[in-house]
């Protein structure tokens, strides 16, 4: 195994050595950088935007995130990243984030901030009561059926689905897979059939 | 991808058609470039001159939607030149299976295959299967000369793919086409490998999947399917659309590509029958042989204890689609604009900048009377109601943004395009507000369960009975935080019950109740396992009686020097790095070529029970011995265990067939007298409008994407550093248009199709060029689609280029054909 530039950090006793070895402007800006994060705590995380999944390391500092970088480790990045993925700490350091779940009742002409649990009680209701009203027990289906005959006829019939046709969900493609795989497992509970996400598109 | 991100370092040629990694997968442009370091060349094939055209060796540009044309013409260039490798193609593909004698393609049938029927626009595909002997295995010419194998047959479709032909349609200049196809086919030796790199630009058309489908061909006649540095490569375009797939986020699939059940097929046992394949291949493994038990293991998995041998395990609860229904996203907008859904979640996803037909999907919204967005920001599909020719007062609709956190905000996996399944953990606590995903989801399970339990309702069963065992519960019996990991390990799957192999005597104990399965190969039909999606078992599992996460490993070692990276993070299947790595090796177990030996038959390697004999390398897609020691057929995944050359699963036709876009710039295709492709269905609402050959929208338009934004740019416009880079809406159009319409570089245009327009600053650019089609001149136009009238709030982004796109779909998949339409464009 080689060794990364972190390993390498860590082999030389921090910066010491890196100041000993070059040119007076690098190990400076070398030094004021182990400074910045030096006690922030580091994660490693993927970039969230494309699919090669490039390594990222988070340090954060007093629950905010002080610096991204790419992860020298990381077979595929081998510490690089690309314009999105050097800017992802934007995202979580942003005032667009919104603070609050945001409602707009019907008619109405603005947003207005509203409680979680509050939207989310509003939301489980809707669904129940939409679910109930449309909630299809059994629905009509072609199908071939063999006749007295031999011969095949296609036919209509009444057959158990168990499905509400009057909600559908789109999404997400950006979500963890175990999150996935909760979401799929919650809105088929429900009896949706409309459940479609971005590789449809 | 059926390879992976770095194996593109080992080929010989890499082919970027469909796709612009360079912009769109910036990173995966340093394998590339490594692999031309070594001497390796690399082609791109783009109606634009782009980014990875900038990197390339060698640039061919063609009309958007005509690629079947450029690559039949390619497949025609193979066969004339003898340049196919013969041993894998007979041994390897369908290509020595003899077709049914009544069999007839576009050649016979001017543009069609034998069995159509204009009325259900659908084929009758009896005349496409093959013949069989008595017992019911496929009759075979190894010597590849009768008139009706699917060699010959394949021979006589693409015969009609003259290069000048090619061009006609492609407009490709002729120079650049030949050297297309012969660096290309170069690869079909045994020691030189040619791999595919595609993304939108080949799914996004009504002809779509036989894109892809006619790229498979090419790769199966050279040999290249398997190979490191081989393969065809799907670049995904978010970070986890390959994970969401996996996990069955779709109308027709549930996780692990198991079908959606349909209503005819009443019970599991039902189910099972219609669902899993059979054969009398003798060579082949057929793999899917095994769906029931992954799919009494998923449904294990959702319903826990209450899933019993008496109720089926629950199969009743799910819900059924009826026989042939498509509950695909077109057909969603489509109900949705017709008033017939009530509720809608866009959750992580702004349909209204993303889909085809941008106006239809926001108009379709003011139908519903609830909608909840689930984003880190506000976007164009939260603020609907208040958008761009919206009233606010008339829209009836209850509208909720929730909130969510960003990938640092929370842990768990992702599963990039190379099917690694990678583990993130968190950094920080949830920002602004917002929650993690998974506590969202929890919180709507939990007070939707509590109001059926107590008020009843509408079949409340499948509620009530789901199993959700995902952390500490509360005195109300609530989860009160989700643990992620507990999660991953039901996916990954448990036994239930102590498993015996009773083959043998007495019963040998294989796994004990409450330990992970550690592969799909142990999971049972009979409910003594768990696994939420059996392609993820084995990412979680016991060593030395601990659970491992295997997507959090960190290792380094590379002993192949291929890249494989095994240590490292976790791939399904059962970390296999390639899949069908057996076809990279000769019917010995000898890789086809030393140099790049990814697997290797090792007669003397220890196995189990005292034996010898084993694959050394990648995990071998099957263990069992090479194809000339009893061993089996290498596609384990098709149920004949070769690959199809011939492919009578689509739509379409078993070869494909150039067909125009539904809107192009040609009044005649010139393959034949079939225009469109014959099987797609068109939707007939004023809503739908399409105009081809129409002297309003005279030019060829397509949509891409830049370095700098992500999809709609949901995730990106609010990142102040991407949106300074890229801030606003452009169409890219040729100097010679620009000329043509008075028009300079960088002055703002409206961009019109049959369905809408958007404003854009015209970027005049050398890169794209007239195509000469025929004896005339066509221009083509491209826009990225990141942008929205919501954010920048002073509206200086423009909006969204699917405002033009058409909602029509790929016959087979439904995908929208965002790549090839026709606009116009007009100062603003």
């Amino acid at each position: 195994m080689g060794v990364s530039r972190r390993d390498f950090l860590k082999l030389s006793g921090g910066t010491a050595l890196i100041a000993s070895l070059g040119v007076n402007l690098d190990s400076a800006k070398a030094y004021a950088r182990e400074l910045r994060i030096k006690n922030a705590k580091q994660t490693t995380t993927i970039c969230p935007y494309c699919s090669v999944g490039c390594g990222i390391i988070v340090y954060a500092e007093n629950g905010k995130i002080i610096n991204t970088e790419g992860d020298p480790d990381h077979p595929i990045s081998e510490g690089t990243l690309c314009s999105k993925g050097a800017s992802v700490m934007q995202l979580a350091n942003n005032d667009k984030r919104l603070g609050k779940p945001l409602y707009r009742a019907p008619g109405e002409t603005a947003w207005k901030q509203v409680e979680w649990e509050w939207a989310l009680d509003r939301i489980a209701h809707l669904v129940k009561d939409t679910r109930d009203k449309s909630f299809k027990t059994v629905s009509t289906s072609k199908v071939m059926e063999k006749q007295a005959d031999g011969t095949e006829l296609l036919v209509e019939k009444e057959f158990v689905v168990n499905r509400t046709d009057k909600i559908a969900h789109v999404g997400s493609a950006a979500l963890d897979n175990e999150e996935c795989y909760l979401l799929q497992k919650l809105v088929r509970s429900w009896g949706l059939v409309y459940v479609e996400h971005q590789a449809r598109i | 991808m059926t390879n992976h991100w770095i194996d593109l370092k080992n080929s010989d040629v890499i082919l970027a058609m469909g796709g612009n990694p360079a912009s769109n997968h910036p990173i995966s442009m340093k394998w590339i470039m490594r692999a031309r370091e070594k001497g390796a060349k690399l082609i791109c094939v783009d109606p634009r001159f782009s980014q990875t055209a900038a990197k390339a060796d060698l640039y061919a540009p063609l009309r958007s939607g005509t690629d079947i044309a450029f690559l039949g013409g390619m497949i025609r260039y193979i066969l004339e030149n003898d340049l196919y490798f013969k041993d894998y193609l007979v041994n390897y593909s369908n290509a020595a299976f003899l077709v049914n004698p009544d069999f007839k393609g576009p050649a016979d049938l001017d543009g069609l295959f034998s069995g159509y029927n204009p009325d259900t626009k659908k084929y009758d595909k009896a005349s496409w299967a093959f013949q069989k002997d008595e017992n019911g295995i496929a009759l075979k010419d190894v010597s590849l000369q009768d008139p009706n194998c699917v060699f010959q047959l394949l021979k006589k479709q693409y015969a009609r793919y003259t290069p000048e032909k090619v061009v006609n349609i492609t407009g490709t200049p002729m120079d650049k086409l030949m050297e297309v196809y012969k660096l290309y086919s170069s690869t079909g030796k045994p020691n030189r490998v040619g791999t595919e790199c595609y993304a939108m630009g080949w799914t996004q058309h009504t002809i779509g999947t036989q894109n892809i489908r006619a790229m498979t061909i090419i790769q199966m006649l050279l040999g290249n399917m398997g190979m490191p540095g081989g393969g065809i490569n799907a670049l995904r375009g978010e970070s986890n659309v390959q994970g969401s797939t996996d996990y069955g986020i779709l109308f027709h699939i549930l996780p692990g590509y198991n079908p959606v059940p349909n209503a005819a097929l009443v019970d599991l046992a039902t189910y099972n029958e219609k669902n899993t394949p059979t054969t009398k291949e003798p060579g082949s493994v057929n793999w899917w042989s095994n769906r029931p038990k992954y799919v009494a293991s998923y449904l294990k998995a959702v319903y826990g204890t209450a899933a019993t041998k008496e109720n089926d395990f629950g199969y009743s609860w799910m819900p059924k689609l009826d026989v042939g229904m498509n509950a695909s996203w077109l057909m969603i907008f489509d109900k949705m604009y017709k008033g017939e859904f009530d509720g809608f979640f866009a959750w992580g996803q702004n349909p209204a900048c993303s889909g085809a037909n941008s106006n239809k999907t926001r108009e379709a919204m003011t139908k519903l009377k609830w909608l909840v967005n689930v984003n880190l920001f506000d976007n164009e599909t939260a603020s609907f109601w208040r958008g761009p020719g919206m009233n606010p007062k008339d829209i009836q609709t209850e509208v909720f943004m929730l909130p969510c956190c960003s990938s640092m905000e929370k842990e768990g996996s992702i599963t990039n395009s190379g099917r690694w399944g990678q583990w993130r953990y968190k950094a920080i606590e949830p920002q602004g507000g917002s929650l993690p995903d998974a506590e969202i989801i929890n919180e709507l399970f939990f007070k939707v369960k509590e109001l059926y339990q107590k008020e009843g309702g509408a079949f409340p069963d499948p509620i009530v009975n789901l199993s959700w065992e995902y952390g500490e519960r509360d005195a109300s019996g609530k989860i009160k935080h989700i643990d992620t990991h507990a999660i991953a390990k039901e996916i990954n799957g448990y036994y239930l019950e102590d498993v015996y192999d009773t083959k043998v005597d007495p019963p040998e104990l294989i796994g004990k109740k409450g330990d992970l399965v550690p592969s799909f190969a142990f999971l049972q039909a009979d409910g003594s396992t768990s696994s939420g999606n059996w392609l993820y078992c084995n990412s979680y599992v016991l060593k030395d009686g601990k659970p491992v996460n295997m997507m959090a490993r960190r290792g380094k070692e590379d002993p192949t020097g291929l890249g494989l990276y095994s240590g490292w993070s976790w791939a399904w299947p059962v970390n296999r790095r390639i899949i069908y790595n057996r076809a990279s090796v000769d019917l010995q177990g000898k890789p086809w070529d030393p140099n790049r030996a990814l697997i290797a038959w090792n007669p003397t390697k220890p196995a189990p029970k005292g034996k010898t004999g084993g694959w050394d390398g990648d995990v071998p897609d099957g263990g069992a011995p090479p194809m000339a020691s009893s061993g089996k057929l290498p596609f384990i995944m098709k149920a004949d265990g070769i690959a199809s050359v011939f492919g009578p699963g689509l739509a379409e036709g078993p070869f494909p067939e150039h067909y125009e876009a539904l809107e192009c710039p040609v009044e005649k295709n010139s393959m034949s007298g079939q225009r469109i492709n014959p099987t797609i269905k068109i939707f007939g609402d004023k809503m739908d409008a399409f105009a081809s050959c129409d002297m309003r929208f005279p030019f060829v338009g397509t949509t891409y994407r830049v370095s700098e934004h992500w999809q709609t740019g949901c995730m990106t416009r609010h990142c102040s550093w991407l949106l300074e880079m890229q801030p606003q809406n452009f169409v890219e159009m040729s100097t010679e248009l620009a000329k043509e319409l008075k028009l300079e570089n960088g002055e703002t245009v409206v961009v019109s199709s049959a369905r809408g327009k958007v404003k854009a600053v015209a970027l005049v650019s050398e890169r794209f060029k007239p195509f000469k089609i025929a004896d005339s001149t066509v221009h083509q136009v491209g826009l990225p689609w990141h942008f929205g009238w919501q954010f920048p709030e002073d509206g200086s982004g423009y909006d969204s280029a699917n405002l033009l796109t058409p909602n029509v779909g790929d016959a087979n998949t439904m995908i929208p054909e965002s790549k090839a339409f026709m606009v116009n464009v007009q100062k603003a």
